[in-house]
């Protein structure tokens, strides 16, 4: 070629398109929250904002009363934060408040850099690596980058100088430092099994010849870091820090106009950060088995196109999940969210990790065949034990006076 | 005092630990979820193009102002739904009637529609039944001043809703009505029969004057 190309500019090129394309999925994930809240409310959702001047602006009669589906609703969205009123209270700490939208978006953007988005590619004779920066410790990169996250919030919150505000900002906190236990062992399971903590060689960990995706390996720290992933982004059931109903807003109960909407994209891009992780992690990255094109030999551009396609296709996925989840499970209670993570999720978590350190230990790491009854029998201990444990009661059980011995006996029988 | 025989010990129910995961019960929710997400139908009005069905009979909307059956305006500016009025929003102007059934009519009849609360006293009040409320109820304006409805406003409303709301009471009006003609003779007739004739109905051309005194 002409112009010489080098890893950087490359990744430059890749940096600058991946953040587009994520800001885009930002805005049209709130979008079909929207929508998909709609639904599920038995509503249409937002159905009226075409894109103005391009299309479904004004679309003649024949294509009925939907104005291309409500499909310019995020520009309209983002003017309207961009013209809204800036207010900053009185009584905050300016500086801190300042910062903390810009931590939360910051930090929820930056995480994409180790994200392994399409193997390798061939341009020209040179070889490229389709992803960011390839640091040694992706993973542990990745994992400090989320954990970040909560600094906005605790910022946002601390700096508001309200007490509903730091209400959600101390539950934020303490929700993170619960489950990133569980989930940092979840993902020390795959660590194990791969042997790797660089994102791009987990992924080539789970294609070729006899292997498979960690999911088949290790199915409940999958689902451990699933639900995990659920409370690091603050999502409904974990939505603690920023429920409407208990605490005005939460931590962003002070912001208005664009600082609000970088707290709101911040969270969005977590969101889409935590898909790409599990994805990356559990599901094969850009990989999908038995096709040609998705397999780690294919260099060319277009299977370059294809797998960063696929991989967009399973952040999607959880996309849909995330928003599913919203609408079906009720939010947690305090005391009920700590006891799924110290009394399930960690001992669970721990029964997998003794696993897979097992299965290292007799280099067994690899083989489905052994860790997938082993997950089994994990899921089998834990059951048995919490069939044995005492029930958990709630504050209310607890206090409730001892049943007399007069009417004792048959379940709501009159004595 | 509760007594003991009536106290009722309930114990909570013994979940097992298959229970206690709750993966059956978030996938039941999970199916109701999606079932409203794909299969059941949208309940709403998609509202400028769509709009809801309603009984048009005894909505209080805006105003109109009912013509006689010649197409003169009804009122005969006697006052009484701007007396009646509690949000004062009707403004009457009353001249010399150019007809010979009546004495007045308004040369100027504006309701200020922002200030009027619906609540009907105006159409109780009138004599002749020229005010009535529409189930129009989606009056739309730029200015406060476009919301003002003057006179011909008022009667270009009632040209619009005559065929959805009849003007009622046609006995005293002497109006014939706009609904179905046959019907509203053979009622009339009956009603003749069972007063035996004794009230003559009025005919079409009634004098206001007349009206008054009944």
């Amino acid at each position: 070629m002409a112009l010489a190309i080098t890893q950087l500019t490359f990744s430059t090129i890749l940096a600058l398109a991946i953040l587009g394309a994520i800001l885009g999925m930002v805005a049209y994930s709130i979008y079909f929250e929207r929508k998909i809240a709609g639904w599920v409310q038995d509503r249409y959702g937002p159905n009226r904002v075409g894109l103005p001047g391009i299309i479904g602006d004004r679309l003649p009669e024949k294509y009925g009363k939907f104005h291309f589906w409500g499909l310019g609703q995020p520009i309209a969205d983002g003017l309207k934060f961009f013209l809204k009123e800036d207010i900053i209270p009185a009584h905050v700490d300016k500086p801190l408040f300042l910062i903390a939208p810009c931590v939360s978006l910051i930090v929820a953007l930056i995480g994409f850099v180790v994200i392994p988005w399409g193997g390798h590619v061939v341009i020209g004779g040179t070889e490229f690596n389709v992803q960011v920066a390839n640091p040694d410790i992706g993973l542990l990169y990745l994992l400090g980058v989320g954990s970040m996250g909560v600094y906005g919030v605790v910022l946002g919150g601390w700096a508001s100088n309200n007490k509903y505000s730091m209400y959600g900002a101390v539950r934020a906190t303490a929700q993170m430092l619960s489950y990133e236990i569980p989930m940092g062992v979840a993902i020390l399971c795959v660590v194990l099994a791969c042997g790797q903590v660089r994102l791009e060689e987990i992924v080539l960990a789970q294609t070729g010849p006899g292997n498979t995706w960690n999911i088949l390996r290790h199915p409940v720290a999958f689902v451990i870091l699933w639900i995990t992933l659920f409370a690091e982004t603050n999502r409904t059931p974990f939505d603690l820090a920023e429920c409407e109903q208990e605490l005005v807003g939460g931590y962003h109960t002070e912001y208005s106009a664009m600082k609000f909407a970088m707290f709101f994209l911040g969270e969005y891009a977590h969101m889409i950060t935590g898909a790409a992780f599990i994805s990356v992690l559990f599901l094969g990255g850009w990989h999908l088995p038995f096709i040609p094109g998705l397999q780690p030999g294919d260099t060319g551009i277009i299977a370059m196109l294809l797998k960063i396609g696929v991989l967009f296709a399973k952040i999607t996925f959880f996309m849909f999940v995330y928003m599913i989840v919203r609408w079906t499970v009720p939010r947690f209670r305090f005391d009920q969210l700590m006891r799924v993570a110290w009394k399930g999720l960690i001992p669970a978590s721990l029964g997998v990790l003794l696993l897979a350190i097992l299965a290292l230990h007799w280099g067994l790491h690899r083989a489905v065949w052994f860790t997938l009854p082993g997950n089994a029998l994990v899921i089998v201990i834990a059951l048995v034990v919490m069939n044995r444990a005492k029930q958990p009661l709630s504050g209310r059980e607890a206090n409730l006076p001892p049943i007399s011995p007069s009417s004792s006996g048959a379940l709501g029988v009159r004595a | 005092m509760i007594r003991d025989q009536d106290i009722i010990q309930i114990k909570a129910p013994q979940i097992t630990a298959a229970d206690r995961l709750y993966l059956n019960q978030i996938m039941e929710g999970v199916k109701v979820t999606l079932s409203h997400m794909f299969f059941r139908p949208r309940r709403t009005v998609q509202y400028p193009e769509e709009k809801r069905t309603m009984n048009a009979g005894n909505y209080r909307g805006v105003h109109r102002l009912n013509r006689d059956p010649d197409g003169r305006v009804a009122c005969v500016a006697c006052f009484m739904c701007e007396t009646a009025c509690p949000a004062h929003c009707i403004h009457i102007v009353a001249d010399e009637s150019p007809w010979e059934d009546r004495e007045k009519y308004p040369a100027l009849f504006d309701i200020d529609e922002l200030r009027c609360i619906y609540c009907g006293m105006c159409e109780e009040a009138c004599p002749v039944d020229a005010i009535e409320l529409t189930p129009h109820y989606e009056p739309v304006g730029r200015t406060r001043d476009e919301m003002i409805f003057d006179k011909e406003k008022l009667l270009e409303v009632y040209d619009q809703t005559k065929d959805i709301k009849p003007r009622k009471n046609p006995k005293i009006t002497g109006y014939q009505g706009t609904g179905d003609r046959a019907k509203y003779d053979q009622l009339r007739a009956r009603l003749r029969e069972m007063t035996g004739d004794r009230e003559s109905v009025a005919p079409a051309q009634a004098s206001t004057r007349e009206q008054g005194h009944r």
